[in-house]
């Protein structure tokens, strides 16, 4: 079975895997990174969504070989110690979440979306989480969560 | 997903040589292999990854042509200023494909080799008389797709890039399905130095183009010309997403908004 080795959440990691690992399994099971979540195991959901070499990527949807050598950032690696990352504090802030289950591949969509468009809209935000379902529907707080993310990410810099 | 083997050739020729194994599948972006792999829709033996191979990646300029590599993302071609100012129909339609998260990962030249017929990119090639250059040879856009998930490809022949010729005017307009942002109908409306094009994706089990359309936008390039041009819904797609009379009637409204966009 193929080695692959990346960089998980600024650590370099490395496992033996089968071709067909998907990187969500690789992250779960072998790295025993439990944040991102497989819902629709589909590619439809979203709440798979990590960062690789700095793009927003559903992990259910790509092999773990084919990550060799990339960057990956989870939910887990956001936070700084115990201080959470400012689109993490404002989802809380804002109740972004009901059941909670969808909750950080919306953080880390957010993320990316404000890494590209630092003052997005509230129509930009419902238009870059076409990819990202909540099945309790609480998306008006998830937009507002992630405008009030968006402004601190900003004041941060 | 059944087992099969990961190769990621750092070489196109290493790569066709691997693709002549009829039981290998090339693996683009993955948008679709993967899911269709996890519902053991498909068992390759070899998974041939072409993101190692750098010079299938880039968009550049050649002539007044555009040309984009096989393996550049959807994001890359809707982000791109070459794009936007030469053909700005193209980046719209790019940034209409899926979600974010796929657009990060798809690409031109696995979306064109799937050939799905609820696909955007199709529309894009035959609706602006596009190129689709292989390792072996430079294939109309319009000979391209050939029907049903059928392309006009060989047994280990890869796409490498696709040629874009400018248009005067160009627009995309579709209906999505909001669920999965695949075209129930999609239409490209073109004014090309070759005449006007009207390509149709979605439809039916392939793009294809409205000629009917294209006859009188070519007279007088305005939307009220094509009000009375019946699309006949015999062949078209019937699912639970939409009935093929209901897709006829989409032909006609896409093809109506996608010429005024042209302004």
């Amino acid at each position: 079975m193929p080695t692959v080795s990346m960089t998980v959440n600024g650590k370099k990691v490395s496992g033996t895997v089968e071709p067909r690992t998907l990187l969500v399994q690789f992250l779960r099971e072998t790295l025993g990174l439990t944040g991102t979540h497989v819902g629709c195991d589909t590619s439809q959901c979203g709440a798979c969504v990590v960062d690789i070499d700095g793009d927003s990527v559903k992990s259910c949807t790509i092999l773990a070989v084919q990550c060799e050598g990339a960057n990956v950032t989870t939910i887990e690696g956001l936070a700084n110690g115990s201080e959470l990352h400012p689109m993490q504090e404002a989802f809380r802030e804002h109740h972004g979440l009901q059941c909670g289950f969808c909750t950080p591949g919306m953080i880390m969509s957010a993320v990316d979306l404000v890494k590209k468009n630092p003052n997005p809209t509230e129509q930009e935000i419902r238009h870059w989480l076409e990819g990202n379902l909540c099945r309790c529907t609480g998306y008006h707080n998830i937009v507002k969560a992630i405008e009030a993310g968006a402004k601190a990410m900003g004041a941060r810099k | 997903m059944y087992a099969f083997e990961y190769q990621k050739p750092k070489s196109l020729a290493d790569a066709a040589a691997r693709a002549a194994n009829e039981d290998a599948k090339i693996l683009a972006g993955g948008m679709t292999l993967i899911p269709t792999l996890k519902q053991r829709l498909a068992r390759p033996s070899e998974l041939i990854d072409l993101g190692g191979i750098a010079e299938l990646k880039g968009i550049r300029k050649e002539g007044n042509d555009v040309v984009i590599g096989a393996m550049t993302r959807h994001a890359d071609v809707a982000a791109s200023d070459l794009v936007r100012s030469t053909i700005p129909a193209l980046a719209d339609l790019a940034g209409m494909i899926g979600d974010p998260a796929v657009r990060h990962r798809g690409t031109i030249g696995g979306s064109i080799a799937n050939a799905d017929p609820a696909a955007d990119y199709p529309a894009a090639v035959v609706g602006l008389g596009a190129t689709v250059i292989t390792n072996q040879r430079q294939i109309p856009g319009d000979d391209f797709f050939t029907g049903l998930f059928e392309t006009a490809l060989e047994p280990g022949e890869i796409i490498t890039a696709v040629r874009f010729p400018p248009a005067q005017k160009a627009a995309y307009m579709k209906f999505r399905n909001p669920a999965s942002r695949y075209a129930i109908v999609g239409v490209f409306v073109a004014q090309t130095a070759g005449g006007v094009r009207v390509a149709v994706t979605g439809a039916g089990p392939s793009v294809f183009r409205q000629k009917e359309m294209e006859a009188a936008l070519s007279k007088s390039f305005s939307p009220d010309v094509i009000k009375d041009v019946k699309q006949s819904p015999d062949g078209l797609n019937s699912d639970i997403h939409a009935s093929a009379e209901y897709r006829a009637h989409l032909v006609g409204v896409m093809a109506r908004r996608a010429v005024e966009k042209c302004g």
